[in-house]
């Protein structure tokens, strides 16, 4: 059964046929109304070079070529973006081939990686596009047949017309195909129809990983290229004085350049470079606030307590409702700075020639970086070229640009092509953190355990809106405020994955287990009467969705076996984010009177799972990053800098700190809103939860380890 | 500057470097062999993970001076096909998100496997936990090492 689906006007078909008789569908998404079609040669479509960017291909071959236009960091959309397009072409899978497409605004739009935001925003396109392609075969399979479209069907890269037993490979149809008119609309398949999305496909990239090719930015390297390290100062300080004697006399440097706060050393090989950046002496002076953690938990308290804050969201008569209250409960939450920390630290290549610069590269937003260099530089976006590398990690970090346009800072001042490497140290001093952020929590209930009044006030360092005012539970309660401060400072803070939400979601869901509990009910049926009550009479607006919040929390309970075992102490949290819904539950057991952290069990509703194996990692890699950074990563300062500086002190999850993890999907059909990232929100909470459920000790601040709450807990991890 | 005759992957290969070059920057800036990972520099994560006799070992804090004769293999060198049974057991786990720390997580597992070919999961554990992987695939990492012990 197909759905008709109409085009998107937004987006512009290209068809090109060659010569040769390859059949090439490129898809225009830069939304003007007269897009720029270009006509390829027979040798830019046949050499299926990387500048030709196209979306999709087939030869006469019959082999496929599918260019993925998003940065691929791990999220996996290099192999999920181009299943969506084989489904819909009924392509034999075995015979496509996949390309990173590079930065190109006229061929595609939104090529970023960020926001959990790829599959929903590309979903209908890459459809359109496979769909579009089978439209044309089936048609000029029609033609050659001399039978109605209407008795053929596709399969593994085949039209066959059942009737005579006659089966046309795609290959033999392109060249016919690539004469036709393209439809304006196409039928789409129903979900259930799907051979290709909701099964497990390998990574398309897995091959070239593991056997070590060279596919990240720190792997470039190109010819007359020197390379560079960068000292980069304290925040809040700026260079008074600069000895690079010392420096200069390693074998190997070239030079050392002072730019923009930053001194450079130059060289031919890193080893070096990591010597002499060590070597430099560099006396900085302040340049506005030099801060230290202390400064930060003074700012907190002043700030909560006195500071200007920004009204987010305002129901009801919050006064009046915690005046009435029969029991108010109050607790405060507050999380550090973290490090994005990628396996592969930041790193950029630029080669500015004249006007005009070549960028080769992992970055999230290549299109900003393209940006911001052009704006140094004061020339047009068109001189600049960008190369997408495979990320090795990002988590947020790579959505800045800032290590992009230092690369073509110094390419300039140098005249050669550069790599810029950042060290460990130089990755986890050198910005843009997750910001430090601190919650006031209060509920007012009355006498029947009802929260009739709920106020939220966060604080935060350079983190923006510190709330997420329009979720739950806003809508559930009568007399709500939610109130954000911001301090801004000079320490660079960016999104780190799940922004504001990574820690928010743990405070919250904490502090509504506290609630739940003064008010003598059990925390799941305590959300779900909140729920209820949003759903059947919402206060003000409500940005979520309440019957697939609830659908979540309904089967996570089930799948959790909640309440079920009196031995197994549970931890339960739900969040909405990034368009998705997902419940964990933490089980603790008690063994030799020690709590062990047996298992967490993940319910998530990111509608139609287009790939399962990459999905179930999405989630389980959620919780295990949200999990580490909640209980061992903490991130202190002194002076402008970071007191942890590699992972010798800066603790990140291992494998025997990882539980059993239980993974289920919702299959409801929706179209896919995204996972890159609304798994991690929730692990927090389920584990203070069942943290609290087993030691009746209450973790307000992360990481866990190191709260004296937990300092005679010897919480073990097993899995099964 | 010295010279340093290496060992690496069956072949010889003569470098003129520090002395204290660390093996990892021999590899990668000097040889070309970028499949070894930098991550941390100070042995703490597992990305730059080498052979060196057959033993897992860091190779972002060794000295090209303290190789002398030993055998060196790096990833590109642990299999000719890209078929050694652990990266065959992780194609077929599908193990990887970013990918980066993957390499160093292979060749980790395979001397593990080459010293204790059926290791229980506890050692395997106590084999694995020295590589960090940041995306959190500890779960497969676990299942690819049994898969690749059985199926070897």
């Amino acid at each position: 059964m197909a759905e008709l689906l109409k085009s998107n006007r937004r987006d512009f078909l290209k068809i090109a046929g060659t010569a040769a008789g390859g059949l090439f569908i490129g898809f225009y998404w830069s939304g003007c109304d007269s897009p720029k079609m270009q006509v390829l040669t027979d040798e830019e479509v046949l050499s299926q070079a990387h500048n030709f960017n196209s979306f999709l291909s087939i030869s006469p071959s019959g082999d496929v070529v599918i260019y993925s236009p998003n940065p691929e960091l791990g999220q996996n959309i290099k192999t999920s973006f181009p299943m969506v397009v084989a489904e819909e072409l009924d392509a034999d899978w075995e015979k496509v081939r996949v390309f990173q497409a590079h930065l190109d605004n006229d061929k595609f739009d939104r090529q970023v990686t960020g926001g959990s935001g790829a599959m929903p925003h590309s979903w209908e396109r890459l459809r359109n596009a496979g769909a579009t392609a089978k439209f044309l075969l089936v048609s000029a399979a029609a033609a050659q047949l001399d039978v109605d479209a209407s008795e053929l069907t596709t399969e593994k890269g085949q039209v066959i017309h059942s009737k005579s037993g006659k089966k046309i490979p795609y290959g033999d149809l392109v060249t016919d195909a690539s004469k036709l008119d393209v439809p304006e609309e196409v039928p789409l398949k129903n979900y259930k129809d799907f051979k290709i999305i909701g099964t497990p496909v390998k990574n398309v990239d897995n091959k070239a990983m593991f056997t070590g090719q060279p596919i990240y930015g720190l792997d470039i390297y190109r010819e007359g290229m020197v390379q560079a390290m960068i000292q980069r100062p304290p925040f809040g300080m700026k260079i008074k004085s600069v000895d690079d004697s010392e420096a200069r006399k390693i074998a190997d440097i070239t030079d050392v350049v002072t730019f923009n706060n930053n001194v450079a050393v130059v060289g031919d090989s890193t080893w070096p470079l990591m010597k002499a950046k060590k070597l430099l002496k560099i006396d900085y002076e302040p340049d506005g606030n030099v801060e230290s953690t202390e400064d930060h938990d003074r700012l907190f308290q002043d700030l909560m307590e006195k500071g200007k804050a920004q009204v987010m969201r305002q129901d009801g008569n919050v006064d009046q409702a915690f005046g009435n209250a029969a029991k108010v409960v109050t607790a405060e939450y507050q999380c550090p700075f973290l490090s994005h920390s990628p396996m592969e630290p930041m790193n950029f290549f630029a080669h500015v020639k004249g006007d005009k610069v070549e960028l080769v590269g992992p970055t999230q937003t290549p299109d900003r970086a393209r940006m911001e260099t052009a704006q140094l530089l004061d020339i047009p976006t068109e001189n600049i070229s960008m190369e997408l590398t495979r990320l090795g990690g990002g988590f947020g970090r790579r959505l800045r640009a800032d290590f992009v346009v230092e690369a073509v800072e110094l390419s300039k001042i140098l005249d050669k092509p550069v790599k810029v490497t950042w060290s460990r140290e130089d990755d986890m001093t050198g910005g843009a953190y997750r910001p430090a952020v601190r919650y006031k929590f209060q509920a007012a209930l009355d006498d029947s355990g009802k929260m009739i009044g709920y106020k939220l006030r966060g604080v935060g360092i350079n983190a923006g809106n510190t709330t997420r005012e329009n979720n739950f539970p806003s809508g559930s309660v009568d007399n709500l405020l939610i109130e954000s401060i911001n301090h801004n400072s000079p320490i660079t803070t960016n999104a780190w994955r799940a922004p504001i939400t990574n820690f928010l979601a743990y405070a919250e869901q904490s502090f509504l287990d506290e609630v739940a509990l003064e008010a003598g009910k059990d925390p799941v049926s305590f959300r779900l009467e909140l729920m209820d009550r949003a759903k059947k009479d919402p206060v003000g607006e409500i940005h979520y969705d309440i019957d697939r919040m609830k659908g979540v929390v309904e089967m996570a309970a089930e799948k959790s076996n909640w309440g079920k075992d009196s031995n197994v102490m549970q931890g339960f949290s739900v969040y909405f984010s990034h368009r998705s819904y997902v419940a964990q539950v933490a089980n603790i057991e008690m063994e030799d009177s020690q709590p062990v952290l047996k298992k967490i069990t993940a319910v998530t509703d990111c509608g139609i799972v287009v790939n399962p194996t990459g999905a179930n990692q999405q989630v389980r890699g959620g919780i295990v990053d949200g999990m580490g950074h909640a209980m061992f990563t903490n991130m202190t300062f002194a002076n402008g800098l970071p007191n942890q500086k590699n992972f010798d002190t800066y603790r990140l999850i291992r494998m025997k700190e990882v539980p059993e993890i239980d993974v289920h999907f919702v299959d409801n059909g929706i179209d896919p809103t995204g996972l890159g990232e609304p798994a991690l929100p929730p692990t927090g909470g389920a584990i203070a939860n069942a943290i609290f459920k087993a030691t009746g000790r209450r973790l307000r601040s992360q990481p866990f380890i190191e709260q004296k709450e937990f300092s005679d807990i010897k919480l073990e991890i097993k899995r099964a | 500057m010295a010279n340093y005759s290496l060992k690496i992957n069956g072949e010889t290969f003569n470098v003129d470097v520090e002395e204290d070059t660390p093996l990892l920057w021999v590899l990668r800036d000097h040889l070309g062999l970028v499949g070894t990972k930098y991550s941390c520099g100070i042995a703490q994560c597992g990305a730059c993970t080498v052979h060196l006799n057959g033993e897992a070992t860091f190779s972002c804090t060794l000295p090209v001076s303290s190789v002398g004769s030993d055998e060196v293999t790096t990833i590109e060198g642990l299999s000719k096909e890209g078929d050694h049974p652990v990266q065959k057991a992780w194609n077929e786990v599908d193990v990887a998100q970013c990918g980066y720390c993957q390499a160093g997580q292979i060749m980790t597992a395979s001397a593990l496997l080459k010293k204790n070919p059926s290791p229980s999961m506890a050692e395997i554990e106590d084999a694995m936990n020295r590589n960090l992987c940041r995306c959190g695939t500890y779960h497969k990492i676990r299942e690819a090492v049994a898969l690749a012990a059985k199926t070897k």
